[in-house]
């Protein structure tokens, strides 16, 4: 479904990536692993445009989307959950779902059911302004946002970022229903989120793609998780 | 008791059409990062093409009547929506997230509109009547109330209620309430902002537009400085209000207009002051402004 290929991007004079490689099957979760730096934001936000990326390839159902703007590269069907939920803090939680909808026809208000009731304590914040939720909310809220119009693929990064045990447990059992009818690009630090819903996994290093293999293999290796990622 | 009714009630005129300056500066600059310099430039000349149309028209046909100055309004608005347009594509596109050559570029569609007035116009004052239908006064409690400004006053609510209605519950104005706090996640939800920038350039020109022509018939004349005059106040509008906010910018307008009242009867030298003050004192207790978003 996506597939990147010697991705250069630099913001401003610094080289940031410099050839990552890597591809989303339809109908798997592909997990990006790396230390902090490494790189994996700025992959994820060269794919939508938001930091263009300066060489290389980006595929999207088989086109070129390098370096469109980022409302073209949304609309070709690419959701994105960004690290830092991005929710629209004076615009209630309705209104952060409004705001996405591309259309407001049956079929996303059907969406939006389906989301409401993947995310329930989203229904219960509904009329709460989004600066006023709890991470976890925001969390939720910048996926359920993200999944409101038709999107084949979804971008998350690092859904389990500063919340609680519960609140990640909760987004990852939603992330496990979601998986089911969506691709995902799943950029994630916590192990144990990302072995329990991914498919397949990369690593990046300094702004390249060191290592990849089945999320099996990485479970059983501890190894190589301590090599990469500095964890056990 | 009667002097402070009628310096409240000069006051909140005075505010309602220095809001209609300030919203469209407020917004462009919350939304778009944009600092307009042109904007009074806009403003004033929306006051020359609306009045045009109102004397020329109006003389025609004897005496300052409303259906002319209806025209005039409509003039006003359609030359706003013209200009806006314009600039915003020849110029204000060219410039986005680059201050300083927004101030260069925009100062230097100030003085091309300046000069254009200059040219139409000349650069004589023009006197500027009121309506025959809205010139009388009516008295309340010992206190005169003139139409025009009871006028100015009702047209003053009706635009923002309608723009805070616009904000609340239409989409485009939750996509500029959004933008305002999040260019990029805007951009990242499938909204080309580019196009909700122009619209949001050309409803401010707009709004100037009106302001500028309905400032006419409040003073009785229209002058070629009028632009520049203003448009210090509603820089110190916008920044008492909160950058984007269209409430903030409606609460520091009305302060303005009670101060330039108050002062213009007790003090007249010291309006700007003042204002400068009420500023300095808002900016210091909350830098954002008094309704400002805080990130
Ligand atoms: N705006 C910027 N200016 C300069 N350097 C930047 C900028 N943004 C990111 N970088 C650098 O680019 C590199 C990659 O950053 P990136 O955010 O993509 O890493 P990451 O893998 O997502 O890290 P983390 O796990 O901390 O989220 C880092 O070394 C970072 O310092
Ligand atoms: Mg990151």
């Amino acid at each position: 479904m996506l597939k990147v290929n010697q991705l250069q991007t630099y913001i401003e004079q610094f080289h940031i990536l410099q050839g990552v490689e890597f591809e989303v099957p339809e109908g798997q979760v592909t997990v990006i692993l790396g230390r902090n730096g490494a790189g994996k934001t700025t992959t994820m936000r060269s794919i939508m445009g938001l930091t263009p990326a300066k060489s290389g390839e980006i595929l999207f159902q088989g086109k070129n989307i390098m370096a469109l703007p980022p409302y073209v590269t949304a609309k070709k069907g690419i959701g994105y959950v960004p690290e830092d939920q991005d929710i629209f803090g004076t615009l209630t939680v309705e209104e952060n779902m409004r705001v996405a909808m591309r259309k407001e026809d049956k079929a996303t208000l059907e969406r939006q059911e389906w989301i409401l009731s993947l995310f329930p304590d989203l229904k219960a914040a509904w009329k709460r302004k989004g600066g006023n939720l709890s991470g976890g909310q925001k969390q939720m809220l910048s996926i359920g946002r993200a999944l409101v119009n038709e999107t084949p693929l979804l971008l998350i990064d690092e859904p389990s970022k500063g919340l609680a045990p519960i609140m990640v447990k909760k987004v990852m059992e939603a992330l496990q229903i979601i998986k089911n009818d969506t691709t995902v690009l799943l950029v994630e630090q916590n192990f144990m989120m990302a072995s329990r819903i991914g498919d397949y996994f990369y690593i990046l290093d300094e702004g390249r793609t060191v290592y990849q293999g089945e999320m099996e293999q990485l479970r059983k290796d501890e190894e190589l998780r301590k090599k990469y990622l500095g964890i056990s | 008791m009667e002097l402070h009714l009628t310096l409240i009630f000069n006051g909140i005129a005075t505010g309602m059409l220095i809001f209609l300056l300030a919203a469209g500066l407020s917004l462009i600059f919350g939304l778009m990062s944009v600092l307009n310099f042109a904007h009074g430039a806009l403003f004033m000349f929306g006051a020359y093409a609306g009045t045009y149309v109102y004397i020329l028209l109006g003389g025609w046909a004897g005496g300052w009547s409303i259906f002319y100055f209806g025209l005039g309004l409509l003039a006003a608005a359609v030359i706003g929506i013209i200009l806006g347009f314009i600039v915003e594509r020849t110029t204000i596109r060219q410039v986005y997230g680059d201050h300083l050559r927004q101030i260069l570029v925009t100062t230097g569609v100030m003085l091309v509109v300046m000069e254009l007035v200059r040219v139409f116009w000349g650069s004589n004052v023009i006197q500027v009547g009121r309506p025959q239908v809205l010139d009388g006064r009516t008295e309340m409690m010992n206190v005169l109330f003139g139409h025009y400004r009871l006028f100015i006053i009702a047209f003053g609510v009706i635009v923002l209620v309608g723009m805070l209605i616009m904000l609340k519950k239409s989409k485009i104005g939750l996509v500029v309430r959004a933008g305002v706090e999040n260019k990029e996640m805007v951009q990242a939800l499938g909204i080309n902002v580019r196009r909700v920038f122009t619209f949001v350039f050309i409803f401010g020109t707009t709004l100037a537009c009106i302001g500028g022509f309905l400032w006419g018939p409040y003073q009785g004349q229209i002058n070629p400085n009028m632009g520049m005059d203003l448009m210090l106040i509603a820089f110190i509008v916008v920044a008492i209000g909160g950058m984007g906010s269209v409430g903030g910018s409606a609460v520091a307008a009305i302060l303005v207009g009670l101060s330039e009242a108050y002062m213009a009867y007790f003090f007249p030298p010291g309006a700007l002051a003042v204002n400068m003050l009420i500023m300095a004192v808002v900016l210091l207790v909350k830098p954002t402004g008094l309704l400002g978003a805080t990130r």
